[in-house]
């Protein structure tokens, strides 16, 4: 019984701190162009650079 | 890089309907800023769109030119970027509602779960608290949409899907409080959470489609004659944006530029493609003192036109009165999720309080018959409903849209899934309506990086045709220097001590045909005929078109002769030389005989047709009126799309009943269970996730096997 005094915040503050993290990435754009993200790795930034 | 920095840079977004692999965002994030004018490009993938930050003194057509260089289309899209859009906010506001009922659902479950497994006395109590303590203020967050909505209904005397849904939470909410009160056995926090949650999912996908379609389509609208080059005295031309255009001013039209106002010719000669006002295929010319029309394309030379009408004023002011009226009997359908509520929503009502009653009948005490009541509501409540219809629809919408289709809504889908006739304007959409270099094939191949070279150098709409064509073919550009490029004639340039030329023939041809020529110190090498051609699969989607029951037949503003062989080589009655009032007329007599009609159209004149036709298509390609007015937009040269979309929305309409199927039969469960007292918060959250499950499910068998 005693443990859940501990667990169960920690348990509703992880949850939280989830949340948090999804209204935060929400707002900085990051679900803007789902498609590009994934194809984005294959692009070269680097082409410009070389030679 | 030190002088741009020192002036304000514009930021401006186009729409870009040709990236589809990861190599054309490199393609343009690095080829873009090669141009010293553009400081930075950025690409979004998912609506196809360029964010340009460049330098205030590159003009439009410089930076469509920038586009057509790296052998993309690029369609300007409104200038303020920073716009606000309401209905992004909601979709937003919905998905901040989902997130906050999904993350009060999955701890009340944790809670819940020791509470099933037997936890009793004061640990039962002290999780129905936190239970409590979590579920009020998600359900006062997360259940706003339908509260608002709910209460918005009843003040209007009527009810809607969101009455149920709100008495239902709120009354479970308010038992459950009571019985975490009293030291009850049951809290229903979980089930009411739960159900928020669901449902705010089906909300939120309904709004992500339609977010997405307008996002793709405002991507494509304003694409043509947004603006002119304005010459006034003792300044340089600038540019001005067609709502800031006025009678009086001269616009100086560029070749390959739309008019962005009604006017007279006041100095140049050239060619005007009328095919979007009138469906004419074949250019007229144009002299001074001729009159010219908003939306129609210059083809041959610059001219300065002299502004008589702008905005509302245009001639297609008239066709925008017919379309408001046209479109009037598209707003009487009603959706097929709104028709099964009215039948449900009564019934639901009428169940929970014979249930009440019932048992209070029954002697069961008030406290009891609560209880159920509660049950009922809660497991009655249209989760696997309101999933049914948007789960499906957002799923198909997204197949199609990586064919290059966009779903302007769901109800869209509904109403292209019974359509039984097909009526198709000719010029823009059976065809590609702009030129096409129709014998390049016959061309001999070690003049393409010849022709390449020449043709990029100049923004002649022949040219760009040919660009892009050659770009595409992997051709690449010899090295010449350009020696400048002469309005109505052509392209100039040095290569190794020749003088080449590309552009218009020694010999004049017969009739208006278009045509351009290459050619080495005077001497013709290569004459390179430009017509309006078929779409590639024209053939192959009229027949597909045929054997799905669909009976297509064109309905044209072109001339008779124009229209023949068209009509011919397809094998589809036509008819000719009609107005918009007479396409709307046709599609009247075909309504009135009881058939649904699919219009396909690109023009302004085709704009009342779109918006009375049972279902519309419009290609990328066609007027701001026509994409406004249709209910799918393809983007592409292929015609195939069509068809594709017609089998996709009758597929989803398919999976649609089922997902009613599944969910009433749910329900022929689950009620008598709930009737009879024997619903625990347990039973309601397994069926109620279960039943949702099942029909998303159901529905993302329609990502496979898209033809």
């Amino acid at each position: 019984m005693n443990g859940l005094l501990f667990l169960i915040p920690i348990a509703l503050g992880l949850g939280l701190l989830g949340l948090a993290a999804f209204f935060w990435s929400l707002r900085s754009g990051q679900f803007d162009d789902l498609d590009g993200a994934a194809l984005r790795i294959f692009v070269d930034e680097e082409r410009d650079a070389a030679p | 890089m030190t002088a741009a920095a020192a002036t304000p840079l514009i930021e401006r977004d186009f729409a870009v309907p040709d990236i589809r692999c990861a190599s054309c965002i490199a393609k343009l994030e690095q080829g873009l800023v090669r141009d010293k004018r553009i400081a930075a490009a950025r690409v979004n993938f998912t609506e196809k769109r360029v964010h340009l930050t460049h330098t205030p003194d590159a003009a439009m057509p410089d930076l469509i030119g920038a586009f057509s260089l790296l052998g993309f289309e690029a369609y300007p899209i409104g200038d303020a970027a920073g716009e606000v859009d309401p209905e992004a906010a909601t979709s937003r506001d919905l998905l901040r509602a989902v997130a906050v009922a999904g993350f009060a659902m999955m701890n009340i479950m944790l809670l819940s779960v020791a509470v099933w497994s037997g936890a009793a006395g004061v640990t039962r109590d002290l999780f129905h608290w936190l239970s409590a303590a979590i579920a009020l203020p998600a359900i006062a967050y997360a259940g706003r949409p339908f509260f608002r909505s709910a209460a918005r209904a009843l003040r209007h005397r009527h009810t809607n899907m969101d009455v149920p849904i709100s008495i239902g939470v709120l009354l479970a909410t308010g038992l459950s409080l009571y019985e975490t009160a009293t030291h009850g056995r049951h809290a229903y926090f979980d089930g009411a959470v739960m159900l928020l949650f669901f449902l705010l999912c089906g909300r939120w996908l309904d709004s992500v489609m339609r977010d997405r379609a307008r996002g793709g389509v405002t991507a494509l609208l304003r694409n043509m004659g947004t603006g002119a080059m304005v010459i006034e005295r003792d300044a340089a031309p600038r540019w001005v944006d067609a709502t800031a255009l006025a009678p009086g001013m001269v616009m100086l039209v560029a070749a390959g530029e739309r008019l962005a106002a009604d006017g007279l010719v006041t100095a140049g000669d050239s060619q005007i493609d009328l095919s979007l006002l009138t469906g004419e295929s074949a250019p007229q010319a144009v002299h001074v003192g001729d009159p010219v029309h908003a939306g129609t394309l210059n083809m041959e030379a610059p001219i300065r036109v002299r502004v008589t009408a702008a905005g509302a004023g245009t001639a297609i002011a008239d066709i925008a009165r017919l379309m408001g009226e046209a479109a009037q009997g598209k707003s009487r359908y009603v959706r097929i999720a709104d028709r099964a509520a009215r039948l449900y929503a009564p019934a639901v009502h009428g169940l929970a309080l014979a249930a009440f009653a019932g048992w209070m009948v029954a002697g069961a005490g008030w406290h009891q018959s609560m209880l159920i009541a509660v049950a009922v509501l809660i497991v009655t409540c249209p989760c696997a409903l309101g999933l049914a219809v948007p789960a499906a629809q957002i799923v198909a919408a997204g197949a199609l849209m990586r064919l290059g289709v966009l779903v302007k809504d769901g109800s869209a889908l509904e109403r292209l899934a019974e359509v039984d006739r097909a009526m198709i304007d000719k010029t823009g959409t059976l065809t590609l309506g702009r030129p096409a270099a129709v014998n390049l094939d016959a061309i001999d191949p070690v003049y393409g990086p010849l022709l390449l070279a020449l043709a990029q150098a100049s923004r002649h709409p022949l040219s760009e045709v040919l660009t892009r064509r050659l770009v595409a073919r992997g051709v690449h550009a010899e090295t010449v220097e350009i020696v400048g490029e002469t309005p109505g004639f052509g392209v100039e340039a040095r290569w190794h001590g020749h003088s080449v030329t590309l552009g218009r023939p020694q010999r004049p041809l017969a009739g208006d045909a278009l045509a351009s020529e290459l050619a080495v110190d005077d001497d013709p090498l290569a004459l390179l005929r430009f017509a309006d051609e078929l779409r590639p699969d024209a053939r192959q989607a009229i027949a597909a078109l045929r054997s799905d029951g669909i009976e297509p037949t064109i309905l044209s503003g072109d001339r008779g002769e124009a229209v023949a062989p068209v009509a011919r080589e397809l094998g589809v009655l036509a008819q000719t030389g009609m107005s918009p009032q007479d396409k709307l007329a046709a599609i009247a007599r075909q309504t009135a005989a009881g058939y649904k009609v699919l219009m396909i159209g690109d023009g302004l004149n085709d704009g009342p047709a779109l918006a009375a036709g049972h279902a519309s298509m419009a290609p990328g390609s066609a007027s701001d009126a026509g994409k406004n007015a249709a209910d799918c937009i393809f983007l592409g040269d292929r015609l195939m799309p069509v068809v594709q979309t017609l089998r996709m929305a009758r597929r989803t309409q398919a999976i649609v009943r089922q997902n009613f199927a599944l969910a009433i039969g749910y329900n022929i469960v689950a009620v008598p269970l709930a009737l009879f007292g024997l619903v625990t918060p347990l039973i309601a959250a397994l069926a109620m996730s279960g039943s949702s499950l099942i029909v998303v499910g159901n529905a993302m068998r329609l990502k496979r096997g898209l033809a």
